[in-house]
């Protein structure tokens, strides 16, 4: 920052809050937001241990299982669960933000650029869940 | 008698004061009163040494934003009877030293405005007597960010600004942003040079409130993902693409 005038030289600089982030809603959100990285990383941790229990034969895969089912990993994965939609979501509604596309002039509204990407992302998880559930 | 309501404002003076403190006023509330005309009020009838920016009171001018309540705001626009019964607090805009009272130093958004060269740049000018058409859908392009009004609301309300003053900033982003996609311009690589950096739209996080506090709804935020995506799709370029083919519009 450069010195702000020669015929005033004092001003005073106040300092961010260590709390900043608690002292608005949006603030709170977006911080919120930025935290849901961890249990993204946390559930792509998860899907990497589950896939190398799988390689290891049935009894790693059973062990693996009774590990998730542990009342602490439950409470922790539903957390985890919560935080990666609300970061799916977030990302989804960022798209039309960064992507403005116009067709004859007209700006295209928000929604028909996020909800191809929803479309997608359900598409894509119903494909997954029939790749695994299908016994 | 009229209703009255507590303004409390923060106040500052650099020759007497080692920090900020508040003073309190009771004004009359009119419904049609905002609150830059209570701050006069209190200017013309209470404390002729308050000190506070202010000049075209209808939202054009950009000059008298302060924090209403937390809240970045054009005092011009922001209806007291909105915050009744009171007391309302008013602040100088966070983020920017403060001079005095209300008013802020802004010089150091100023030099970040200059480096993101809100001009047109023009390769070979065109003679004078010849003219650069364009057309009411090319118009419409960059309208949105064209109206900006430099009230730094925006970096009021930017964290990120606050918490690493290097980065460049919601409005000079944006404006360089209207430059780029005006029909006439051909500097986007200039910009581009100096905004791709980490201080520039790579220190943006998308918290939104730039956004959301802007009077003029520029949406400096969606200005610099759009940015950002021009810069990915630039980088991307240049890494596959063979030299002849990198030439930037």
């Amino acid at each position: 920052m450069i010195n702000p005038t020669e015929y005033l030289p004092k001003s005073y600089h106040r300092r961010v809050s260590t709390y900043w982030w608690l002292a608005r809603r949006p603030y709170l959100k977006f911080i919120l937001r930025e935290a849901s990285s961890v249990f993204v990383g946390w559930t792509v941790l998860l899907t990497l241990l589950q896939i190398w229990a799988v390689t290891r034969g049935p009894s790693a895969n059973a062990a693996f299982h009774e590990w998730m089912r542990h009342p602490l990993m439950l409470g922790v994965n539903v957390i985890a669960f919560l935080f990666v939609l609300f970061h799916a979501v977030t990302w989804f509604s960022l798209t039309p933000k960064a992507m403005v596309i116009r067709v004859k002039g007209q700006r295209v509204p928000d929604w028909a650029i996020s909800g191809p990407t929803y479309a997608v992302w359900v598409l894509v998880s119903l494909g997954v869940a029939w790749v695994v559930l299908r016994g | 008698m009229a209703i009255k309501i507590t303004i409390e404002v923060a106040r500052y003076n650099p020759a007497r004061d080692h920090e900020p403190g508040t003073d309190s006023y009771d004004v009359p509330l009119h419904k049609e009163w905002v609150v830059l005309d209570a701050l006069n009020y209190i200017k013309d009838h209470l404390d002729g040494s308050l000190t506070f920016r202010w000049s075209c009171r209808m939202g054009v001018c950009g000059s008298c934003g302060m924090m209403v309540n937390g809240v970045p705001k054009l005092t011009c626009s922001t209806f007291l009877s909105d915050y009744a019964p009171g007391p309302v607090r008013i602040e100088p805009m966070r983020h920017f030293p403060i001079l005095r009272d209300l008013v802020v130093d802004t010089s150091d958004f100023l030099v970040k405005l200059a480096q993101s060269k809100p001009w047109i740049i023009r390769k070979v000018e065109k003679p004078l007597d010849e003219e650069y058409v364009q057309t009411p859908a090319q118009l419409e392009g960059y309208k949105q960010f064209s109206m900006c009004i430099n009230c730094l609301l925006c970096y009021a309300a930017c964290p990120i600004y606050g918490l690493d003053p290097r980065f460049t900033g919601p409005a000079a982003i944006a404006l360089a942003q209207r430059y780029n996609m005006d029909s006439r311009d051909e500097g986007a690589s200039e910009r581009l040079d100096i905004l791709s950096k980490q201080e520039g739209i790579w220190g943006c996080m998308f918290v939104g409130e730039c956004t959301q506090v802007c009077p003029e709804h520029v949406d400096p935020a969606g200005a610099i993902q759009q940015y950002k995506l021009t810069a990915a799709t630039e980088w991307l370029k240049a890494l596959v693409l063979p030299r002849g083919a990198k030439e930037r519009p």
